[in-house]
């Protein structure tokens, strides 16, 4: 692999931004995000199937998928680094299918999840696993927005500046997880 | 005999915790460091300086180096001739957790419950207590928070003697393999080979106790750490996952006997952040 662009991008997404990602390319992301976990994908595929409202728009959006450590005193938020993605998988199609652009998280996507990604568009970001104080000063506000009863599981919405994140899955379906170790490996 | 009151255990596991969660040891430090040194690809020497940028960061801020504080896994060695009082171990160990959980701004991920409800305890007890009983009067504790991204990674395998070292060894390779980028590479992978079912379990997971870079005291487990470690390089999944020659810091087995039919062979997977602390009281 050699190394990609580096990319000043924004959130929510849109199609022109998302189609000149390449699998490889590093960014830096500005402006909202939601962060969802297992319980909180649960919920959010639960209203879909009932047909309720969401407590988040989806259309072009960004989820990162991580479950924060509290706030010290005087901090916006606490270390904040991907939690694994795969746990999402059963329920990520659904959400792309409703119009979600991207996800930021670490390791792999199963072939139904990056086939969603190729046919919608999307884009799939990895953020560096356990770089959580460095990811966390890239945070500038975050707020509730739904199951607060869930602790660090519940939906926040952040307003992130230059997050740096790498994609991993473009709309293509090239995935730099497959083509990285292919590279390196002997 | 020597009396000794459960808040002096339950207070120096509050401290382990916190030292442990804000800062990695130098062992692991100084294996990052070699890494970046090492790592041919651009993007795997990125993941690496973000990593160690991290480290400072946390220190420095007084936070958690990952956000993923673990679950809190206390070794405890009892001195037969200590007698605790005001309390159990157990109910000492768990003060001591909800403490450092609380003051250290860490994260709480236990649910009381695996399979049903799945509702947070809010304060990361109960932590998982392995007990020794040694001779003497003193308490050795050590605390080591174990991410779960790394722990799901992990597997165990019974396996034959007729399997061998290089049954031990494509074992091993496949279980890194196969978790590629989701335990947050570069690992350090901890083997337990012999004992039982859950004796393995054990010792793969006191493998990752041990300081990093410090070999098994026989020389030919010494050296199967070191094929292992070199194999796992092999793969090219490399830091972070996106491709490149360090995929793990370290490899370190520990073994045990084991019964005339069998060859129990478990791999404990740890993220770079190798967390660990100990004191002797």
């Amino acid at each position: 692999m050699t190394e990609g662009t580096l990319l000043r991008i924004s959130a929510p997404l849109d199609g022109k931004t998302v189609g000149s990602l390449r699998a490889g390319d590093r960014v830096l992301l500005d402006g909202t995000v939601y962060t969802a976990r297992d319980a909180a994908h649960k919920r959010l595929v639960e209203a879909i199937e009932a047909g309720a409202t969401l407590p988040i728009p989806l259309e072009g959006q960004v989820i990162y998928y991580v479950g924060p450590c509290p706030a010290r005193p005087g901090a916006v938020i606490g270390p904040a680094g991907p939690t694994t993605s795969y746990r999402m998988d059963p329920y990520t199609p659904v959400l792309l299918e409703r119009g979600l652009k991207g996800m930021i998280g670490k390791g792999k996507r199963g072939p139904e999840v990056i086939a969603a990604i190729r046919k919608h568009r999307a884009v799939y970001l990895g953020a560096t696993g356990g770089a959580a104080a460095l990811l966390a000063r890239s945070i500038t506000a975050q707020r509730i927005v739904a199951y607060g009863d869930l602790g660090p599981e519940a939906l926040r919405e952040l307003t992130v500046e230059a997050f740096p994140a790498t994609v991993v899955v473009d709309a293509s379906g090239r995935d730099l997880y497959s083509e990285g170790p292919q590279a390196y490996g002997r | 005999m020597r009396l000794l009151p459960a808040e002096v255990v339950g207070n120096t596991v509050a401290e382990l915790v916190l030292e442990a969660s804000v800062a990695v040891g130098a062992d692991v430090r100084s294996a990052l460091e070699g890494a970046v040194e090492r790592e041919e690809s651009p993007m795997g020497r990125g993941v690496l300086e973000d990593i160690l940028a991290n480290l400072d960061i946390a220190r420095e801020d007084r936070v958690a180096v990952c956000q993923d504080c673990g679950t809190a896994v206390v070794f405890v060695e009892l001195g037969q001739e200590v007698l605790l009082t005001g309390g159990s171990l157990e109910e000492a160990v768990d003060e001591g957790v909800r403490q450092a959980y609380r003051d250290g701004y860490l994260r709480k991920s236990i649910v009381a419950d695996p399979l049903y409800d799945r509702v947070n305890t809010g304060d990361n007890t109960p932590a998982v207590v392995h007990l020794r009983s040694v001779p003497g009067e003193r308490v050795r504790i050590a605390v080591a928070p174990k991410g779960m991204g790394s722990e799901n990674m992990s597997a165990l395998r019974m396996m034959k003697a007729a399997d061998g070292e290089e049954g031990v060894l494509a074992f091993v390779t496949e279980t890194v393999r196969t978790a590629g980028p989701n335990p947050c590479p570069p690992v350090v992978v901890g083997v337990g080979i012999g004992s039982d079912f859950e004796g393995v379990a054990l010792l793969a997971k006191r493998a990752l106790l041990r300081p990093l870079g410090s070999r098994n005291p026989d020389g030919r487990y010494a050296d199967l750490e070191g094929k292992i470690l070199e194999r796992v390089n092999r793969l090219g999944i490399g830091p972070g996952g996106y491709g490149g020659r360090v995929t793990a810091l370290g490899v370190q087995v520990e073994h045990a006997p084991t019964h005339i039919a069998g060859m129990p062979v478990a791999v404990n997977i740890c993220c770079h952040a190798d967390r660990k602390a100990e004191r002797l009281i």
